[in-house]
């Protein structure tokens, strides 16, 4: 199965821009379907960007961030070429990673 | 007498039902606040929290001062409430983490960032709103913690299915 991160890390000088896009619904649990039956929650809760053995950006999050979330940072410290690994984990203990290397 | 204690059973029944429902509301009640945001664990207490006063207390256990360091970019006006794109910079040092409050939604935060060392303070990302509300945008900076505010008009709630 395709992973579900898109990642885009670029070096520019001695800063990393990365952006990431990952697919997850990110269900409230306060909405119903068609049916009147209600969408259980269904989110991620953590996301993590190590690069060179150290986290350089963790996100947590609650229900209240969009489905198929977006994020956007800048790091210091990373060259071309080096990897930076993206992992989440959501609320039903689902988890997904994937490796970037930074461009 | 024995016609009528049939539906009356069934009464009893549906408030045992509701007691014992309500006892296991109360199991989840919060037991300690967990100031998370200084590890590396998810600070489930504080996503649980109604109010923005509640999120920030179990989030970092102090109050935030406003400031003008902190930067924070939302539209004045958000078409659709299940995507809203909101970003924070700031020219504080030492920023050791980002969080975001929507006031109006059924749980205040909305996401925190941890902003290891070396990495720029500045975060974007796009939010849920579930009606026109404030939005609170809160960096913690060597210690100390400092906010800034948006009111932000939603025309279209995001959490209607």
């Amino acid at each position: 199965m395709a992973s579900s991160i898109r990642v885009r890390a670029t070096s520019n000088g001695d800063i990393t821009e990365v952006q990431a896009l990952i697919q997850h619904p990110m269900d409230t649990g306060l909405v119903k379907d068609p049916k009147g039956e209600v969408i259980p929650a269904h989110y991620i809760q953590q996301l993590t960007f190590e690069c060179n053995g150290k986290d350089v950006f963790v996100a947590d999050w609650g229900t209240a961030v969009s489905k198929d979330p977006y994020v956007k940072f800048s790091f210091k410290g990373a060259k071309k070429g080096d990897d930076l690994k993206i992992s989440w984990t959501d609320n039903k203990g689902a988890s997904d990673t994937t490796t970037a290397k930074i461009a | 007498m024995t016609t009528t204690s049939g539906p009356l059973a069934t009464r009893r029944l549906i408030l045992q039902g509701a007691a014992s429902v309500a006892l296991l509301g109360l199991g989840n009640l919060p037991f300690a606040p967990a100031h998370a945001a200084a590890n590396d664990k998810y600070p489930e207490e504080a996503f649980k929290q109604k109010n923005e006063a509640d999120a920030i207390k179990a989030l970092y256990g102090r109050n935030a001062e406003p400031s003008n360091k902190v930067k924070l970019d939302a539209p004045e006006i958000a078409e659709n409430g299940g995507v809203v794109p909101v970003s924070v910079t700031t020219t504080l040092d030492k920023v050791s983490s980002i969080s975001f409050f929507v006031t109006e939604n059924p749980f205040a935060l909305a996401a925190s960032y941890k902003i290891a060392e070396g990495t720029i303070p500045g975060v974007a990302n796009r939010l849920k709103m579930a009606k026109t509300t404030k939005l609170v945008a809160i960096v913690e900076a060597d210690g100390k913690l400092y906010s800034a505010t948006k009111e932000v008009k939603v025309t279209v709630g995001g959490c209607g299915g």
